[in-house]
């Protein structure tokens, strides 16, 4: 059964940017937002340690010292306006949060607390500066809560649990709207929109050792590539530094803010080493790094793939207020207590610093000129805006996803009241039913589980924190067979209600398209420049690099042009911790 | 280690009834039931409905009744099972299929309590001012990720679906007591319904429910005695 549905604004997935970007549509045009899981499950409430913004309750800061450090962090690939856009505007959006209730930590004083983060500094790099802003290290479930609240106050409408599986456009390139899948009924619903606004996340299950969510698939940006537009810079992904060994399972950088220390098997702190300013507070990509070099050198713990994270000198009353949730995930995962234990961590892919090209309103761009695809939005780590350039610093997801969201939300809102309807194009719901039809009907060779254990695997080894021409091109080639592998896969369930078992199939279909672009673009890139870190070309080259990635399908190839970063501000130098 | 998990299973398009499936499972001692599910989902019977995302505890998709008691099915470790790990979905909630419930009516109660911050008077600029105190008052009852485990663990909820039951209290709490909030009255209100608060019988099932550890029995207390005595200013 196909229905129908009418909406100015739809926003597809309901993470913090999606929710944000949903208040504030909402103010202006009759607005839907739709997410395949519940609001409250979407992945932002995950995010733990803080969301840095440059109030300066406790230290002296200004907001061009964070706009100074995310640049610097970005290993100069950030453009350097929307930079300064986002370190401007965080200041007042974390006033807007607190005044929408959430509950941040409180200075004796009762002010807004803040601690240190990795490549936060004042005055250019001088010193760590207390800047993430934080309630316990649940900050972004505290978020996720309080816009969710937010919405509920003010009506917003929501559809739970439906899969958006296409995006249409019109004749002549404008968005009109979405299909999404119903998962309690398996039925069709086509909605038809004047703006849309993709919030739908990141897609770290490419990879085997993964802080991300199961439903972490990339399906917002695997659409817009299978309509035939770019994706950006995506050959950068943050490996997070303290994943806890084997499980991915984030420990909060908070724990470093607060004074926590990561030792190889001598027990030395071998930050100092690598990053003798900042030591363990340099910013992630170098963290990474130095483990992984740690590793190499056999100075793993008992000369396995992990370090310690040493918090037990911190006393129990930080561990147990401060860092809550990290000491509760090492006892139930771990059966240690990190007030008198210290946790093993290994890097675990975190966040996706490329995707869908925006400019600084959440306008989608068409190409690598800058174009944009009228009515369509994206906001949050699906979006690349970019603000994060080669290498995200820590607590600024959480900004962006803030600013942007509410950018996006705003000019969504403008655009319905300017534009009138665009017609939906002759074929809407037709494509999908096909394909779904398609899956059911096979007797396919494959398990969908086995095709995404090798992608993870082949991955995590050769494009991971290191990466060499070789290793890219194995898994390249590798990538591209299991894509025709995953066209061969048996859906075991073969009925209309909650059937994850297709969407799983579809997800998996998103994330080898990902991991296509992300390996394809990697193996371009003939330089390291943040996370992307080739050891064959071991120098960031400034001259033929210092350009952003566009990537797109045509033909079914992968078509690569770069376009120049917008350097306004600080010119790039030299980056060291 | 070969364990034996026993699932509640129910094809909304095929079956009249509920019925017990049985998997053989390989598993670590430091997996995690969802883990186990996951064996038995992708590897053999892709059938098995289940909700999950983060798989650590945090978004509150899989809470399930696992060896009879209320839990998340990704922060229960296999190693603590025992040799039958017995898995069924949330009780008293209308079943979709499988271990898969209609969370609709949960949120329903929630969105009851009015949980969202009220209150019109905004500083011209800058953040309202908090004390460490105040801020302290009402934090176990932020950690609720609305699983649903401690309304569903409820013998109250059990015997009366019209219950708001503890995770509606929980999240009224949270607002009742942060002092930045102005409508306290309007949420103890609807919780002196006769469906309201005063179903709690103390029996503590949702306290050891809580994935999250809230104290959930002490919040209910507490806004039992806000109705009897008043808010303490």
């Amino acid at each position: 059964m196909i229905h129908t549905h009418k909406f100015e604004t739809i926003v597809v997935g309901a993470g913090g940017a999606g929710l944000m970007a949903a208040l504030y549509a909402s103010q202006g045009s009759d607005t839907a937002v739709l997410t395949k899981l519940y609001p409250t499950r979407s992945h932002t409430g995950t995010a733990q340690g803080g969301i840095g913004a440059a109030l300066g309750n406790l230290d002296e800061d200004r907001a061009e010292w964070h706009t100074f450090d995310t640049i610097k962090g970005s290993d100069y690939l950030a453009d350097q306006d929307a930079v300064d856009i986002m370190c401007q505007e965080a200041v007042n959006v974390i006033y807007e949060l607190e005044h929408m209730g959430l509950p941040f930590d409180r200075t004796p004083e009762g002010k807004i607390a803040q601690r240190p983060f990795g490549g936060h500094t004042s005055n250019f790099g001088e010193k760590p500066v207390r800047r993430a802003c934080h309630a316990a290290d649940r900050t972004g479930h505290m978020i996720l809560q309080t816009l969710y609240q937010q919405c509920i106050a003010r009506n917003v409408r929501f559809f739970d649990e439906f899969h958006v599986l296409d995006l249409l456009l019109s004749a002549d390139g404008q968005a009109t709207g979405v299909v999404a899948y119903e998962i309690d009924t398996g039925d069709l619903h086509v909605f038809h929109g004047k703006a849309l606004i993709f919030s739908t996340g990141g897609f770290g299950r490419i990879w085997e050792i993964t802080s991300n969510a199961h439903s972490l698939t990339g399906d917002g940006p695997a659409i817009a590539l299978h309509k035939g537009l770019p994706l950006e810079d995506m050959e950068f992904f943050q490996f997070h530094p303290t994943g806890i060994y084997k499980m991915g399972i984030l420990i909060t950088e908070g724990v470093r803010g607060e004074g926590g220390i990561l030792r190889n098997r001598d027990g030395e702190r071998f930050m100092e080493r690598y990053a003798p300013n900042l030591k363990d507070l340099a910013s992630r990509d170098v963290v990474s790094r130095a483990i992984y070099l740690e590793v190499r050198d056999n100075k793993g713990i008992d000369g396995g793939r992990y370090v310690h994270l040493d918090a037990t000198h911190l006393g129990r009353q930080v561990v147990e207020t401060k860092l809550e949730d990290s000491a509760e995930f090492c006892r139930t995962y771990l059966g240690i207590d990190p007030a008198v234990e210290p946790m093993p961590v290994q890097p675990t892919a975190h966040y996706a610093m490329g995707g869908i090209p925006t400019n600084v309103d959440g306008e989608v761009q068409r190409n690598a000129s800058g174009a944009v695809v009228p009515g369509f939005y994206a906001a949050g780590e699906v979006a690349c805006v970019s603000v994060h350039g080669a290498n995200r610093l820590g607590t600024n997801s959480l900004v962006d996803l803030v600013v942007f969201g509410k950018r996006a939300g705003k000019a969504a809102a403008a655009y319905c009241q300017q534009n009138d309807w665009a017609e939906l194009p002759a074929e809407t719901w037709q494509p999908v039913q096909a394909m779904l039809q398609r899956m059911m009907d096979k007797d396919g060779q494959y398990n969908a589980a086995d095709l995404r254990a090798e992608m993870q695997s082949l991955m995590m080894d050769n494009v991971g924190v290191f990466r060499t021409e070789e290793g890219i091109q194995s898994a390249l080639n590798r990538v591209r067979e299991l894509q025709e592998c995953a066209q061969d896969i048996t859906v075991m369930d073969k009925g209309k209600r909650f059937n994850t078992d297709i969407l799983e199939a579809i997800e998996l279909q998103n994330l080898l398209d990902l991991a296509e672009v992300t390996a394809a673009s990697a193996l371009a890139r003939q330089e390291s420049r943040g996370a992307h870190s080739r050891e064959d070309f071991k120098a960031r080259d400034d001259e033929n690099w210092l350009t952003h990635t566009y990537a797109s399908e045509v033909d079914g190839k992968i078509n690569l042009e770069y376009a120049p970063v917008n350097i306004t501000i600080h010119n790039p130098e030299e980056r060291t911790y | 280690m070969r364990i034996k998990m026993r699932i509640r299973r129910f094809n909304p398009e095929a079956d009249s009834k509920p019925w017990w499936g049985e998997y053989w499972v390989d598993v670590e001692e430091s997996d995690r039931v969802l883990d186990a599910l996951h064996q038995v989902k992708w590897y053999q019977d892709g059938a098995l409905t289940l909700r999950r995302s983060c798989a650590h505890g945090i978004c509150g998709s899989d809470a399930m009744v696992i060896n009879g008691r209320n839990a998340l099915a990704c922060k229960v470790l296999m190693q603590d099972v025992g040799d039958v790990c017995q898995v069924e979905p949330l009780r008293n909630m209308p079943l979709i299929k499988d271990l898969v419930v209609d969370m609709e009516p949960f949120f329903a109660k929630y969105r009851a309590v009015l949980p969202y911050l009220i209150n019109d008077n905004l500083p011209a600029s800058g953040e309202r001012y908090q004390s460490q105190e105040a801020r302290a008052r009402y934090d176990d009852t932020t950690k609720c990720i609305l699983c649903a485990a401690c309304t569903t663990s409820c013998p109250s909820f059990w015997a009366n679906e019209d219950y708001i039951g503890p995770a509606a209290i929980v999240q009224a709490h949270r607002f009742i007591f942060d002092d930045r909030d102005d409508a306290a009255d309007l949420r103890l209100r609807v919780l002196n319904d006769v469906d309201g608060v005063w179903r709690c019988r103390t029996v503590f099932n949702c306290v050891q429910a809580c994935p999250r550890e809230i104290d959930v029995t002490r919040a209910i207390g507490e806004v039992k005695l806000a109705l009897l005595n008043g808010l303490e200013e």
